[in-house]
């Protein structure tokens, strides 16, 4: 009676982790999507501790067991309420490698487990090991992942890492198969643990800072997969569907947003980002040349007699929390007559979609965002173009010079307006490392300044005026 | 040979399962607009946290004497426990703000 029960629990979660996605996909149901699959998982937990049965024995050291998930609640609704919505992409790689941790864990314990009784069967084995190996290239890749967005980790290239990462890879599939195949030794298997953790760290290391989000992507469907070796090992169908699902839309994810950024997987993953970038970096001294200056008021002059201004945000933007200011500025413009837009590229920031949620906290209604296309369509009709802490995604070498590592990326035609303005601290490249010949261009004045207070004063600037 | 025939006998079901996730997974996803793509990874990233299932029978079905198995299995179950709510909770925070912006 009890076990019919717990299926139907997990009957029920699974639902409401398919239905939670399809929501999660629409803007009005989403936030209802979200909540859905939480309480789905809530009475997957619970009907876990107290009614999953082994043998006809319940679970015990409910104690421990209690404890940790208090504090795990604790902990995690803290850190997810107190990081800055500019931290976002790092906490979700935070929480996505405790995932594969989890899953490396109780592959872990579950050997030690069975081997106590016997040498369990090959399949078991292949079971256990494909969980640990992709569940700790998830952690300590999400790791590394983590501390490259917060600017811990610096990228790290040596010579031969390709080779030396196929060689990893070859060297823990092989070890595995000798191991779970002609039954090798057991402490095999911490061999395998440690080289798993060490491969984790040497594919995300080599990646350039700029492709991290679809390094994340990736990695939360690896994440996703390696939970539903934890289905296959328990026969438990809410862990195997929610896995699986999150391992196959996290893969489409991660596709979609490589096509954003015209890059395939293949160059994401061998890491061709970090060489090619430090080749055009010498390259980029012809770009050279000077750029002027702009002043505030001559600014906030141009924009305030402008038809049509469209901001383009950043990462800069994110950095310095300038989104509210923003939101001023664009308030005081359209008071004065001014249409303005907000052009996103699918990779504004460090993540597809980070700008859009970092202008809604702003309140920045939803109409006045228009994505890459229709906002290339707009540029010709505009006459001033402020582009707040963005670089790479306005880079005209996208286009124009196929040596550089951003060749062939879609970008946004800003050189098509009447006039471009461009805030940022320096002129320090952007995140790619690249140059970038805008800001040379006749067209272009610069803006130097924390994007925040530079707002500020321009909403000042155009109050006085 | 034989050993895989009896691989896919013994697991049939859940090999379906797989293939049927794998589509639904794909399709589901397939027009999502890319104002949501950081929420709905985030989301994702939380509904892979059903792997504390895992962790909570192993902690459930360890030896009440084995130290190394106890502190292993509190340790899943913690990280778990961290994905699951600080998944949920954190994709919660960015979809509140587009709420907050659609009744304006």
């Amino acid at each position: 009676m009890e076990m019919s029960l717990l299926t139907i629990s997990y009957l029920f979660a699974s639902i409401t982790f398919i239905l939670g996605l399809k929501m999660l996909s629409h803007p009005a149901s989403a936030r209802n999507g979200n909540r859905l699959a939480a309480l789905g998982m809530a009475i997957a937990i619970f009907a876990t501790i107290f009614l999953y049965e082994s043998d006809g024995k319940k679970l015990g050291n409910l104690i421990w067991i209690f404890a940790a998930l208090i504090l795990g609640t604790v902990v995690g609704t803290l850190a997810a309420k107190k990081v800055k919505m500019t931290a976002m992409p790092q906490m979700v790689s935070l929480f996505n490698g405790m995932g594969g941790a989890c899953a490396a864990l109780i592959s872990v314990v579950e050997y030690n487990h069975l081997l106590h009784v016997q040498e369990p069967a090959t399949s078991t084995l292949a079971i256990i090991f494909g969980g640990l190996i992709i569940g700790s290239v998830s952690f300590s890749g999400s790791m590394i992942a983590w501390g490259k967005l917060d600017g811990r980790v610096k990228d790290f290239v040596f010579k031969g890492q390709h080779i030396f990462n196929l060689g990893l890879l070859f060297f823990i599939v092989a070890l595995a198969t000798y191991r779970i195949a002609w039954h090798g030794e057991i402490w095999m298997m911490y061999i395998i643990l440690v080289a798993s953790l060490l491969y984790g760290i040497f594919f995300v290391l080599p990646i350039g800072g700029a492709d991290m989000p679809v390094v994340i992507s990736l990695l939360n469907s690896f994440t996703g997969v390696a939970a539903a070796f934890g289905g296959f090992l328990y026969g438990n169908k809410a862990m195997l569907t929610g896995g699986i699902l999150v391992g196959a839309a996290g893969t489409l994810l991660t596709i979609l947003m490589c096509k954003a950024m015209n890059r395939s997987l293949m160059h994401v993953l061998i890491g061709s980002f970090g060489q090619t970038s430090a080749a055009s970096l010498s390259g980029a001294a012809s770009v050279g040349g000077s750029h002027k200056e702009v002043t505030l008021s001559d600014a906030a002059m141009m924009m305030s007699y402008a038809q049509r201004v469209v901001i383009v945000p950043g990462y800069g933007l994110a950095v310095a929390q300038a989104q509210h200011a923003c939101h001023e500025l664009e308030k005081i413009l359209i008071d004065k007559g001014v249409d303005v837009t907000y052009a996103i590229h699918p990779v504004a920031g460090r993540m597809p979609g980070h700008m859009n949620v970092l202008l809604a906290e702003a309140d920045v209604a939803y109409e006045q965002l228009v994505e890459m296309e229709a906002a290339n369509e707009l540029f010709p009709q505009t006459d001033v173009v402020l582009i707040l802490g963005a670089n790479d995604v306005v880079n005209p070498a996208a286009k124009t010079d196929p040596s550089s590592p951003i060749y062939g990326m879609p970008i946004l035609d800003v050189e098509l307006a009447k006039q471009v303005i461009v805030n940022k601290r320096s002129m320090k490249p952007g995140y790619a490392g690249i140059e970038n010949e805008l800001f040379y261009k006749p067209k272009t004045s610069m803006l130097f300044g924390d994007a925040k207070k530079v707002l500020q004063d321009l909403v000042a600037e155009i109050k006085s005026m | 040979m034989d050993s895989m025939m009896n691989w896919l006998q013994e697991y049939q079901e859940m090999i379906y399962v797989v293939i049927l996730m794998i589509f639904l997974g794909i399709e589901v996803i397939g027009r999502v607009p890319s104002v949501l793509h950081t929420p709905l990874m985030s989301g994702a990233n939380a509904i892979h946290g059903v792997v504390i299932i895992g962790a909570i029978i192993v902690m459930g079905q360890a030896d009440a004497n084995n130290w190394l198995a106890l502190v292993l299995g509190f340790l899943a179950v913690l990280l778990g426990t961290l994905n699951v709510v600080g998944g949920f909770v954190v994709t919660d925070r960015m979809l509140e703000m587009f709420k907050a912006k659609k009744s304006k």
